[in-house]
Parts: structure tokens; C-alpha cells; sequence
């Protein structure tokens, strides 16, 4: 459980955390979204302690993060995958945690094993680890004192598609064991894939939060039929709105259980009926990443992996 | 957005069931484990294993050359203590310098505050280590410089010379943390390695060299000069008749030099933000 009450981070002139509030819940996993630069990482650096907020407060397992008798034990952190001493090797960093956090020796090789990096490039220094690399040995770091929380910043950046279905597969089995997640992206998709609720910061302020479906859904209902016409038309009779797309199918305003029975009493087959993509949600955040990035939209969000200074 | 395939949902009823995990509250870190762990941090890099080895290798060095190139008279338990002496005197402040330095310039303090969020548990068990590493190292020289001064004599076939008093070796120690301490002190002022070590170095070798210059031209300087230079202060600690007026100039040359600058260093590395 992680409750962020009110928190604001001012430097000097610049507001870079703006009132924020927002709970992550235990057995769900919330995904912190937002363009570089809206607060993201200040926000989680406040949560453990790194950083003083300047009004507001943040508290783990209702406590604040320096009240953790044992920190390691209870939350994992992964702020920057990069942020390791180049001349340890990935085993070395890894027992430093498990000898700070009083563990056993041999969770070191479990925890190796449980992110998928092998004896050998446990062995290598982490200068010449890739970032893929350096996100799983962070978090192994993070997972190795088997927390209740896991607060990860830009997890996913530098893993591949197999990488990241795997941190969602894990994060999904770390939450459905009771625990809580909190991780932060900039990318819409990573968060899509691997959160069940979603909070939007942008320019320091929650711009949106709910669940994913909440977000994500338009309130459109999207059908197809053997006949999209005659849906179509069905659904005006009843009073409903309704237009077709262009690969053939229908968009209507009416819920799906509505459209369902229209096209029932109708007579006419569904072959489709599901909410419409297309929400909201991607509409506000392309909005607020290209008020924030002075590049518009013309590179690929994907392709922007820097991560910002003053985030 | 396409219309990609959206990941099966787990049902919205296992979440209200989610099993409530039943915790005990782990025992506090205690500070001896932040010293263990900090003192495997100082050397398990490769800067720090390497300053490790260049140690004994300079030792050796040390040793062997005053046993080949020495006179049998110049033989002395005073001679090989300060030739493995010097390059620990040396290279041991600037273990201590990383410590502390290395944690924001490879950014690994994101990881250690997070583990251990009292700061000042972590920047006194360095404080601890950068002190005993000091007391440590002299020992370990004076215990080597022993034995080289038996095994040097035996070959030699003269009689071992005992020529340090318990004063100077006691004091030998006490310029040794001195330095120890300096090191640490740059690494909290500067927080930066580069800049620390550089900081050292010139707190080490040029300002020495600006004092012995000046001391020729400026008469003040020449009487006076020992009250707020630590360099030339701590010098005097290598003879056994420290004057009143000597332990004085060392006084306040360290305050000075290592004391104020340490309290200031140690406000940043204790306040300031960690990014």
C-alpha cells in the first residue's frame, strides 16, 4: 500500500511535483504515466526518502519510508537501472544488498535465477552490462529481500518485447500475491500492458487516474456484424447513434449490453461486440507529451528512452 | 490506437480475495552490519582492489630496495617502517576518498540510502572505517618494517637497529588518520571523485610546495606559517619532541584544514539531494 497525500516539490521558481494524490493498492499494479520531465521519478525519489517534499507527504505500509526498520525487507526500490559502480560485478552489487539487508548467501544465485541472468554474466562487471542487463539486476535488487511493495522507475526501458511480457508476468504474480506495485513509464503502451490502474502526471500535476478499463475504454461500443448496415441502422431506430468504420464494423455511443439486444431483436448475427479503443486517454497524453516535448510528434515516442534530468 | 490484443484481465473478484500476507516487521539494520558492508564497498571495485595490490606491491618494493641499496649502518627499524609507511600514507587516503566520493559519482547512493535511509549511519560507518583503515594500515607497517628490519639485518649481518620511541609511533598514527580523515572530508565536501581525488592531490603535493616556497621569501610566513598549514603542522609529527607550541599549530591548522570544511561536508552528504 502506498499513499501519496498532497505532495509538492518546488525548486526555486519551478513546481516540478504539483499537489499530487494518489493510492497504489495491494494486489493491483499501478502504473505511474507521464511525458519525460512531468515528475515522475522527483515523485518516487520523495516516496523513499532521497528527496524532501516540500509540502505533502508520502507513506509505505503506513509508514514513512525512513521508519522502515528494514527497508529492503518490506519495499523494493529500482530508481536507475544505470546508477551502479561499473568496476562491481552484477553478483557483487547483488550481495552487497543481501549482506545489507541480513539475508542468506544463497538468495544471491535465486534471485539471479529468478531474473534470468546466468552465472556468467552474473560474473561480468556491470560496465559492460546492456541496459536490459542493468534493469534485471535492478530488479533483482529490488525483488531479493521479498518486499511487500515494489517501487520501479522506467523498469521496462531497454528490455526488449519478450523482456517486457516478462516483467509483466512477474509484476502480475508479485501483485496477485498481495503485494504492491508502483511503476512509472512514458510510454503509454508499456504502461497498457503491464498496469491494472493508471495514474497521469503531467507538468507535475495528476492530469487522470482510475482503473485501465476506465481509462482506456472510449464509452463507445464497437460491433461487427454480417451485415454492418443493417446494424447500423437498427441501432438509429432505437434512437442510438451509430456510424461505420472504415473497416466495415460499427461504433455507436450505446452500451454493449444495448447493442447487444438490438441487434438480437433484430435478428442479426454479431461477430464482434467489444468496447471501442481510441480513448480519451491516448488523446490527453499525446496532448501533454507535445506540449512537454519541444519535438512534437514527429520522432517516435519509442525512440525517446532519455529520461529527464529534472523528472 | 490499433487495435492490438489487450492481455487476459484477472477476474475482478480475486481482488477483494487477495490473500492479506501476514508480515513480522524486520529487526533494524544493525550499525555493525552497515560497517561490514561498507568496509567489502571500499574494496571489492576495481579501483579499490588495484589501490589494495599497489599497496603491498610498493611495500615489497620498499623493502627490498633499502636492503640492496642501503649502507648496513643506514639499516635502521626507522627505514623500513616509513618505506612501506609512505606508499599507505599515500594511497590510503584516497580508498577513503571513493568511499564516500563514489557513492554520487556512480550514483550507487540511490541504491545504499534506499537500503539503509539513515544517512548518517552510512557516512559514520565510513567515518569509523576511515579511522580504524588508518590505525590498521600504520600497524600493519610498523609490524612489516619489523620484520624487514629483522630479516634486512640478518643478511646484512649487523645487529637490528630499534630507533622509533613509542612517542613517534604513536604519532605516526595519529598523522596517518590525519590524512585518513582529509581524504574523507574531500570525498563529503566534494562528491565527486574526480574532483576529490584531484582536491587531494593538490592539498597533498602543490600546496606543500607553495609553502616551501614561501617560506624563503616571506619572513612572516617562515614563523608563522605552521599555525594554519596541516601539511607542515602534521609534519612535526614524526619527531619525538613535539613542542606545546607544535600541538597547538596543529590544532588549529586541523581545524582549519580538515574540521571546518568536514562539518560543512558532512551538512551536504547528509542533506542534500540524492538524484
Amino acid at each position: 500500500m502506498i499513499q501519496i497525500d498532497a505532495l509538492s516539490k518546488r525548486y526555486g521558481g519551478f513546481t516540478a511535483v504539483d499537489n499530487v494524490t494518489f493510492t497504489a493498492e495491494p494486489g493491483r499494479v499501478t502504473g505511474f504515466l507521464g511525458p519525460n520531465g512531468a515528475g515522475k521519478s522527483t515523485t518516487m525519489r520523495i516516496l523513499v526518502g532521497l528527496t524532501d517534499p516540500t509540502t505533502g507527504s508520502a507513506h509505505l505500509l503506513g509508514r514513512h519510508f525512513s521508519q522502515l526498520p528494514n527497508p529492503g525487507r518490506e519495499v523494493g526500490v529500482l530508481l536507475d537501472a544505470s546508477a551502479q559502480h561499473g568496476g562491481r560485478t552484477g553478483r557483487e552489487i547483488l550481495t552487497l544488498a543481501a549482506r545489507t539487508m541480513g539475508l542468506p548467501k544463497s538468495s544471491v544465485a535465486e534471485t539471479l535465477d529468478r531474473v534470468s541472468l546466468t552465472e556468467e554474466e552474473a560474473g561480468r562487471r556491470v560496465r559492460n552490462y546492456s541496459l536490459g542487463m542493468r534493469q534485471r539486476l535492478g530488479i533483482a535488487t529490488a525483488l531479493i529481500g521479498d518486499p511487500e511493495v515494489l517501487i520501479l522507475d522506467e523498469p521496462a526501458n531497454g528490455l526488449d518485447p519478450a523482456g517486457i511480457r516478462w516483467m509483466r508476468d512477474l509484476l502480475r504474480g508479485f501483485a496477485d500475491d498481495g503485494g504492491t506495485v508502483l511503476l512509472s513509464s512514458h510510454l503509454l503502451h508499456e504502461i497498457e500492458v503491464i498496469a491494472d490502474d493508471i495514474v497521469v502526471i503531467g507538468n507535475g500535476r495528476i492530469v487522470a487516474q482510475g482503473t485501465k478499463q476506465e481509462l482506456l475504454a472510449s464509452g463507445e461500443a464497437y460491433a461487427r456484424a454480417g451485415d454492418p448496415a443493417e446494424l447500423g441502422r437498427a441501432l438509429q431506430r432505437a434512437g442510438h447513434n451509430a456510424e461505420l468504420t472504415t473497416e466495415g464494423a460499427v461504433r455507436t455511443a450505446a452500451d454493449l449490453a444495448t447493442v447487444g439486444q438490438i441487434a438480437f431483436d433484430a435478428g442479426l448475427v454479431l461477430t464482434e461486440l467489444r468496447a471501442a479503443d481510441g480513448s480519451g486517454l491516448e488523446e490527453m497524453f499525446l496532448q501533454l507529451t507535445a506540449e512537454t516535448q519541444r519535438d512534437h510528434l514527429d520522432s517516435p515516442e519509442g525512440l525517446d528512452s532519455s529520461k529527464g534530468k529534472a523528472a | 490506437m490499433s487495435t492490438a490484443t489487450v492481455a487476459p484481465e484477472p477476474l475482478e473478484g480475486t481482488i477483494g480475495s487477495t490473500r492479506h500476507r501476514q508480515r513480522a516487521t524486520p529487526a533494524p539494520i544493525p550499525f555493525t552490519r552497515v560497517l561490514s558492508v561498507e568496509l567489502r564497498k571500499m574494496f571489492d571495485t576495481r579501483s579499490g582492489f588495484w589501490l589494495l595490490v599497489s599497496i603491498g606491491i610498493l611495500a615489497v618494493i620498499a623493502t627490498a630496495a633499502i636492503i640492496i641499496f642501503s649502507s648496513d649502518d643506514a639499516l635502521t627499524y626507522g627505514m623500513f617502517a616509513t618505506g612501506i609507511g609512505i606508499p599507505m600514507a599515500v594511497i590510503l587516503p584516497m580508498i577513503s576518498v571513493l568511499s564516500v566520493s563514489s557513492e554520487w559519482s556512480s550514483r550507487t547512493a540511490l541504491t545504499t540510502f534506499t537500503l539503509v535511509p539513515s544517512r548518517g549511519k552510512v557516512i559514520g560507518a565510513k567515518a569509523v572505517l576511515t579511522v580504524a583503515l588508518g590505525i590498521v594500515s600504520m600497524a600493519v607497517a610498523l609490524g612489516v618494517g619489523a620484520l624487514g628490519n629483522l630479516i634486512g639485518t640478518t643478511i646484512a649481518g649487523v645487529d637490528p637497529v630499534w630507533d622509533l620511541t613509542t612517542v613517534i609511533l604513536a604519532q605516526t598514527v595519529l598523522a596517518q588518520v590525519l590524512g585518513m580523515m582529509m581524504g574523507f572530508m574531500l570525498g563529503t565536501l566534494f562528491r565527486s571523485s574526480p574532483a576529490a581525488i584531484v582536491g587531494y592531490f593538490v592539498y597533498s603535493l602543490v600546496l606543500p610546495t607553495i609553502s616551501n616556497a614561501l617560506v624563503m621569501v616571506n619572513d612572516w610566513w617562515r614563523d608563522n606559517g605552521a599555525w594554519v598549514d596541516l601539511n607542515w603542522a602534521s609534519t612535526r609529527l614524526f619527531d619525538d619532541d613535539m613542542t606545546r607550541e607544535a600541538w597547538a599549530q596543529l590544532g588549529t591548522a586541523t581545524t582549519l584544514w580538515l574540521i571546518i570544511p568536514l562539518l560543512i561536508g558532512l551538512r551536504l552528504a547528509l542533506k542534500s539531494e540524492v538524484k
